[in-house]
């Protein structure tokens, strides 16, 4: 066990460094960030001195050892549009995204858990279709939509919640479930898929006969097995949750790292995209990892490869 | 597979041979999800293809004397502008029209171009498997971990913001992964089937049956991948519309549509729903396909 869990972090450091050559290349390469930054109505003077001042003028791998070099040391250059370093806006805003990710994170787990539960204890009756149609269902709605939809609703009509901001709990409802939504169907769906292939296994034939109660049976023996699996997806849904906050937060102007994304893309502040992207794979292949070491615990076969 | 052991099957048991066609139809239509996803898409797809001849108006004409005139069913609504008019008075089911062709050409063609990418690593990575595999399973793993949305809008504002073609290429080189997990994985599970054994004894090059035998026999996974990374597509391409990157104005993306309504959303709240719903029957209608077709792969009698 020890052996992959070595493994796989050697993995995992090697895609990271890996991720952060393509995210500096796909910037370099997509266009002149000179040029970018200077904006339209700049000199081709202005372009050269941007181009001196940012370091641009050398070649891009020795752009790119430099910054892994500082980014090492906990330092990402500094913002050129919010005259701030890269660091201390990032550590400022993660709270806000971290939050948003966790409580969408629990939202999506008390909802799909129980649901997936119910759906396989029940399965083919209508309570199994419901279950299933709304999941297929909200697969497909654009969660940019689903924001703004419950923001018209409960927030302008109803006057329950706040439609934008982050300085109270309230304020994160709402843009948790447009978040956690999305995380869902998959999780029900795994939930259902383990418990039926669960309830259908022989020990559980076995403690059925030996006359436990049908809820030990579900609850001790039968979703303790069925839910690690789940777990490791949930792992790896917050990971596509911290990517996707960056609509949610530009909806209910939350000031979380999605924010700061989209203001630095917009106005082509590289420095911060690229810490950003960056930061978000790393949380993304450290979850994944949890989630490999978790499934691996489960099923030892999983340990050989 | 098919007839031969489908009469075999048939005699061996002393049941009368089905045409194989009428029970893919019969399946086809006992699986409700399938006809329903079918039907809707075949619908939009049609409305989309006739958009020239059967939209009421043209999508880009203003008139500014007719803003934000409400769908039919509203009490200010008129039979002239059936879903309403917009804020610079075009007519919404025109433009919905015309946005359906947007949407299902930048679904059709990212899917297309990813799915290039992916079958040709994922089959490799499968056939060959050691070396090749160990690298190619890395580049899958390293393009995972970046957040697509993030990039793809970083990509879009240095590239300059969006015509249909850039979305178009940049979704499609971002969204091949699950076409190389689920090529790599199909191509392992046939690598030593007797039918690419005999292929390679009779000394075909490794180009024919890598195209000629191996290929036409993970297609139907592909598809169904296919139809999945479609809906994926359009939604993305709806995100990046509406966060001001993707499609750009006048064009009528659905997207664009919602984003340009959000401001009156709160007294107008269909300037969202309509653009929004379609969407999603959309979406909806392609992943219903992609479930049935993957039920339809799936051993008779399973699910």
């Amino acid at each position: 066990m020890l052996v992959f869990i070595f493994r796989r972090l050697l993995v995992a450091f090697s895609v990271a460094i890996t991720v952060s050559i393509v995210s500096f290349m796909l910037l370099h390469f997509s266009g002149d960030l000179a040029v970018s930054i200077a904006g339209p109505d700049s000199t081709a003077e202005q372009v050269e001195q941007i181009r001196i001042d940012f370091g641009l003028d050398k070649p891009v791998v020795f752009q790119y050892f430099d910054w892994v070099w500082s980014a090492l040391q906990g330092d990402f250059g500094r913002s050129y549009y919010f005259q701030d370093s890269v660091m201390s806006l990032i550590t400022e805003r993660m709270p806000v995204t971290l939050t948003l990710g966790a409580v969408s994170l629990a939202l999506a787990t008390v909802v799909a858990i129980p649901l997936g539960v119910i759906a396989a204890i029940k399965q083919d009756t209508w309570v199994d279709r419901l279950a299933l149609t709304i999941a297929c269902v909200g697969q497909a709605m654009p969660s940019f939509w689903f924001a703004l939809t419950l923001i018209v609703i409960f927030a302008v009509n109803l006057h329950w919640l706040p439609a934008g901001g982050s300085s109270t709990w309230q304020h994160f409802v709402l843009p948790a479930i447009a978040l956690g939504y999305y995380a869902t169907p998959a999780m029900m769906r795994l939930t259902r898929t383990g418990m039926l292939e669960v309830l259908g296994s022989d020990y559980i034939r076995t403690a059925r006969s030996k006359g436990l109660s049908e809820t030990s049976v579900i609850f001790k023996h039968a979703l303790r097995n069925a839910v690690i699996p789940v777990v490791a997806l949930a792992a790896v849904e917050l990971g596509f949750m911290l990517g996707g906050s960056i609509v949610i937060e530009s909806v209910f102007s939350l000031k979380g790292l999605g924010q700061l994304a989209w203001d630095a893309i917009s106005r082509n502040d590289y420095p911060v995209v690229q810490a950003v992207v960056l930061i978000i794979a790393v949380f993304y292949i450290v979850l994944t990892l949890l989630a490999d070491v978790l499934n691996a615990m489960l099923d030892p076969r999983l340990r050989v490869r | 597979m098919s007839e031969s052991t489908l009469s075999l099957n048939a005699a061996t048991s002393g049941l009368p041979v089905v045409p194989e066609w009428r029970r893919i139809m019969n399946r086809v239509v006992g699986h409700r999800g399938l006809l329903l996803g079918s039907s809707i898409l075949g619908v939009i797809v049609v409305l989309a293809l006739l958009a020239p001849w059967i939209a009421p108006h043209d999508p880009f004409a203003q008139n500014i004397s007719q803003r934000m005139i409400p769908p039919v069913w509203h009490d200010k609504g008129t039979w002239d502008h059936i879903f309403g008019t917009d804020k610079l008075g075009r007519d919404y089911l025109s433009r919905l029209l015309y946005g359906a062709r947007i949407s299902l050409s930048i679904g059709l063609l990212a899917a297309l171009i990813s799915g290039l990418i992916g079958t040709t690593l994922g089959v490799l990575a499968g056939y060959f498997g050691g070396r090749v595999d160990a690298v190619i399973s890395y580049i899958i793993t390293t393009r995972l971990a970046l957040p697509v949305l993030l990039v793809a809008l970083a990509m879009a504002s240095l590239v300059g913001g969006g015509s249909v073609e850039t979305v178009v290429v940049l979704l499609g080189l971002l969204l091949w992964d699950r076409f190389a997990v689920v090529a790599r994985s199909t191509t392992q599970q046939l690598r030593e089937a007797e039918f690419i054994a005999s292929a390679k004894v009779i000394g075909a090059s490794t180009s024919y049956i890598l195209i000629r035998e191996l290929l036409p026999n993970i297609l139907s996974a592909l598809i169904v991948v296919m139809t999945l990374e479609m809906a994926h597509a359009i939604l993305l391409e709806a995100t990046l519309s509406f966060l001001g990157l993707g499609v750009q104005a006048p064009m009528p993306s659905w997207g664009l549509m919602i984003s340009e309504g959000k401001s009156y959303m709160f007294f107008k709240p269909w300037v969202i729903a309509i653009p929004g719903i379609t969407l999603m029957l959309l979406v909806l209608a392609i992943n219903l396909v992609g479930d049935g077709l993957r039920d339809m792969n799936a051993p008779e009698g399973r699910n």
